[in-house]
């Protein structure tokens, strides 16, 4: 039994060719739909990393000066690195961690970390070379440092905050603990920074 | 036309090959699958695939959460999943991708298969922890297989091994001065049911002894009468009397202790759709005797005496029949075990097998804490470590437990015995506080 699709070979190649030009443009007008650009909505990456570093860092100033400050100056707890033995308040820097682990479980839109040039545990020294210049940058000048990076072959913006000691509790932890490679932090100084990286399309 | 019967007759023995093979794949016996050895930790659920494998998606991360989350999360997963998402370690994760548990534990090899199903060599912490001895100093001339040893360091659990719990424990005792387990507290609010008020329907209950057994337990003293088991809703029909209540009957009243069975190795078939577990399925050595018992919560609590005596230590000999299960009543612990059933010894001073398997622990339930005990023994099984802070320092020292646990020759007599070796976690931790002014 013979069985023929096409009348002749050239019918077949226009056939694939045509289908092929179809799958074509429906991928990329698909791809075109799949999501606005920043830009296109006014909201560039520098503005969104702004935004979201300052509800960061407001958050934490307000746990850091009204929450662990507060109740350990008025002796009603402490904060503590290992808080659910010792029944203590998180530590200013581990709040902000697990928020930073949360949010990685609920968006790729964004990811945020706490970086220091002498880190207590050193997972949080700078690894790419933007966070290294971006550290040494905010500690120079307490002002944001922008730049981009590709890591794993995605292009990224990343923003680095200066991370200041507002608070006794601050500066106090690090001073005393046995990893802190400084031990003469002082208020107002600039510890470490917040990184911000958002993917770019 | 030959060619044409060819065709015909080949089409034909693929369609019955591929069916033959769905109907076969659908049913219950489809251990001709199995693309190799289960471990010791899944054999039991081996024949239930969808329990791991998604269609078109394979063994993924989110078919071991379903199982493992709560225990990861008690645990307080050293190298959980968000550790590892940060883009900064896109170069470690494309060496080695720890987001994704079947990176580090894959199946159906038991070629490669290690401890604690880990099938990756145990240098793996190489991958990112190539510079410790930079940071730690102390770890010099230490070898990358060695971070997992007994005592030192776990991937996931590490609650009785941070530095800060080694100095707080330095001092301890081999065995402390006072070397009690938590008390189980009775419920009492409730209105005792005697005999005389007992609910089965009339003439049920042939067997007088049954309802003698009934009226001493903990369940007619805290109002727990016969309906409150017995009369159980079958599929769709109404509720009806039945002689032999599964165990669905006691997770109306006790779901801690339901969900802990069925997470653990008892219970673990019954939560992924199959037959209940038998002595006759299980890879340890079990009594012969035994073999065609099924598990179920009745069978360690028997029902209407409902021994949790009983159910703590013999109940579990009538089955288990390893070495550290027979080494068990020539070892120190009986003979607490026993001093304490006899009157000798103070109340929680005695070790069975369910004082260090099936822990009581203390959690917060509904905004109080209350005790309860753990029945998952999965729990706090592997690594052996995970026993320290739940069991082992009720009565003993943190030095002496960490020792203990790291010498399986003792393991293995029940504890009969002293450790053969001493592991240095603690003194290391002393002497990096001592070299550091300003340790707490």
């Amino acid at each position: 039994m013979k069985v023929t699709l096409m009348k002749t070979p050239a019918h077949g190649i226009r056939a694939i060719a045509f289908a092929a030009l179809v799958c074509a443009i429906a991928t990329g007008l698909a791809a075109c739909g799949k999501g606005e650009s920043a830009a296109s909505s006014g909201i560039t990456p520098k503005m969104m990393a702004d935004s979201l570093h300052a509800v960061m860092e407001s958050d934490r100033v307000i746990y850091t000066k009204q929450v662990v400050n507060r109740l350990q100056q008025e002796n009603v707890i402490r904060a503590n690195e290992h808080w659910k033995d010792a029944k203590a308040l998180p530590l200013p820097a581990q709040m902000f961690r697990m928020g930073s682990e949360m949010v990685s479980e609920k968006t790729k839109d964004f990811n945020y970390a706490l970086l220091s040039l002498w880190a207590v545990n050193k997972q949080n020294m700078p690894k790419t070379d933007v966070e290294k210049a971006g550290l040494e940058a905010v500690v120079a000048k307490q002002e944001p440092y922008y730049s981009e990076e590709t890591l794993g072959g995605k292009k990224y913006f990343t923003a680095v905050y200066p991370d200041v000691a507002v608070a006794e509790a601050c500066i106090n932890c690090h001073n005393d603990h046995e990893d802190s490679p400084r031990h003469d932090f002082k208020m107002g100084e600039t510890m470490g920074g917040v990184v911000v990286r958002i993917p770019m399309i | 036309m030959r060619r044409r019967l060819v065709w015909l007759g080949w089409s034909m023995a693929s369609i019955l090959a591929v069916a033959g093979i769905a109907i076969k794949l659908q049913s219950k016996d489809r251990g001709m699958f199995l693309p190799g050895q289960t471990s010791s930790g899944h054999y039991q659920i081996e024949l239930a695939c969808d329990s791991c494998h998604v269609p078109f998606q394979g063994a993924i991360s989110d078919s071991c959460m379903k199982c493992h989350q709560t225990d990861l999360a008690e645990g307080e997963d050293s190298h959980p999943k968000s550790k590892f998402t940060d883009p900064r370690n896109a170069e470690r994760i494309a060496r080695l991708d720890a987001t994704s548990c079947v990176t580090c534990h894959v199946e159906h090899r038991p070629e490669i298969t290690g401890t604690m199903g880990v099938t990756l060599p145990a240098d793996v912490c190489f991958y990112c922890h190539s510079d410790i001895a930079r940071e730690r100093p102390s770890h010099q001339n230490m070898a990358f297989d060695s971070c997992a040893s007994a005592g030192c360091h776990n991937f996931h659990d590490n609650r009785a091994l941070y530095t800060d719990f080694l100095l707080k424990h330095q001092s301890e005792p081999e065995v402390l001065s006072v070397a009690l387990v938590t008390r189980r507290p009775r419920r009492t609010s409730a209105t005792p049911v005697d005999a005389s008020r007992r609910d089965d329907p009339h003439g049920t209950v042939a067997d007088p002894r049954l309802v003698e057994e009934w009226a001493s337990t903990a369940h007619a003293q805290s109002g727990v009468n016969c309906s409150a088991c017995h009369v159980v809703a079958s599929g769709s029909a109404n509720k009806a009397w039945t002689d032999h209540p599964g165990y669905q009957s006691c997770e109306t009243c006790h779901k801690s202790e339901s969900q802990g069975f069925s997470g653990g190795r008892h219970g673990m078939r019954l939560a992924a759709g199959l037959g209940p577990m038998s002595p006759s399925l299980a890879r340890l050595p079990m009594n012969s005797s035994a073999k065609e018992r099924t598990l179920d919560c009745g069978s360690c609590h028997s029902p209407h005496t409902f021994d949790t005596r009983r159910a703590a230590a013999d109940g579990c000999l009538d089955c288990h029949a390893d070495r550290h299960s027979l080494a068990y009543k020539d070892s120190p612990h009986f003979a607490l075990w026993r001093a304490e059933s006899e009157g000798r010894a103070p109340d929680g001073s005695g070790v069975g097998c369910a004082t260090c398997h099936l822990p009581r622990v203390t959690g917060e339930t509904g905004g109080s804490s209350a005790v309860r005990v753990d029945h998952n023994q999965n729990a706090n099984l592997r690594p052996n470590e995970k026993m320290i802070r739940s069991v082992c320092l009720n009565c003993h020292g943190l030095g002496f437990s960490i020792d203990a646990l790291a010498d399986p020759v003792l393991i293995e007599t029940n504890f009969r015995g002293r450790p053969a070796r001493h592991i240095e976690s603690i003194d290391m931790a002393l002497r990096k506080a001592a070299a550091n002014p300003r340790s707490k």
